[in-house]
């Protein structure tokens, strides 16, 4: 199992680097080219409600991505420490900047792309994996 | 890519051509955008999607919330997108059945025509 860790600050601009690395790895893991979208778009939003959890309850606290390659599986976990009892609720920031009109939907499209979803969440944050099928040899189906 | 936002008027409808990626850094600009052109009026506004790289739920939060402020003042919001990738999004969610979703600025034109 190899594994690529990247903690980022709590800021939007760096949920494209954050999608961005999750593609380069999944492509060299071996996911297929099929499915790369729904990998970048999966990342992309478990790490956008990160971020914007992290700016209501603890802007300063850093957003762990975890990326494996586990036996034939390509595996991201995205974890947050921002109490998540308010998953449903708008999600404002006092500065106004990040107004999401539709509250959740992020794990609602998490669920429609990703091969397997879990979702853990509590006081203490939350926690999504998500995994795709990748080729047991990492080289990447063309 | 950043996010590249252009609009004119053709007759009665608004149109905005958006280009690159629309996310959680950039989507607070297509909101300023579609509030601003409410704002002075324009309430039937076609969203050119066809240069759009990426959208995220933040960009179709931004989107939704486009389409309840021009329906308070009876207008309208429509999308030009043919892209498999970012409409797939728009199936996952449902939100084909509330946004009208056209091929080209032309069809849209003519459909908003009959609309009229």
């Amino acid at each position: 199992m190899a594994t690529v860790e990247l903690t980022f600050s709590a800021l939007p601009a760096h949920v494209r680097t954050a999608r961005l690395v999750a593609t380069a790895i999944a492509r060299r893991t071996g996911v297929s080219e099929a499915l790369l979208d729904e990998v970048r778009l999966a990342v992309g939003e478990a790490c956008s409600r990160a971020v914007e959890a992290h700016r209501v309850h603890c802007p300063g606290e850093p957003i762990v991505i975890e990326l494996r390659d586990d036996s034939g599986r390509f595996e991201v976990t995205v974890t947050d420490v921002a109490p998540s009892e308010d998953l449903q609720q708008p999600v404002i920031p006092a500065d106004g900047s990040l107004v999401p009109e539709m509250p959740g939907l992020g794990i609602a499209v998490i669920a429609g792309l990703a091969d397997d979803v879990e979702v853990s969440s509590g006081a203490k944050g939350m926690r999504i994996r998500m995994s795709w099928p990748a080729s047991p040899n990492g080289v990447a189906a063309v | 890519m950043d996010l590249k936002l252009d609009h004119h008027s053709e007759d009665n409808l608004t149109i905005v051509d958006v280009e690159g990626e629309i996310d959680v850094y950039t989507a607070p600009r297509l909101r300023e955008l579609l509030i601003d052109l409410v704002n002075k009026g324009n309430f039937h506004l076609l969203v050119n999607m066809e240069k759009v790289d990426f959208l995220d739920s933040t960009g179709l939060g931004v989107l939704v919330g486009g389409l309840k402020r021009v329906r308070a003042h009876d207008g309208s919001l429509e999308l030009v997108c043919t892209q498999e990738r970012i409409l797939k999004i728009f199936r996952i969610t449902g939100l084909t059945k509330v946004f009208g979703i056209y091929a080209s600025v032309d069809e849209a034109k003519e459909a908003h025509g009959r609309d009229k």
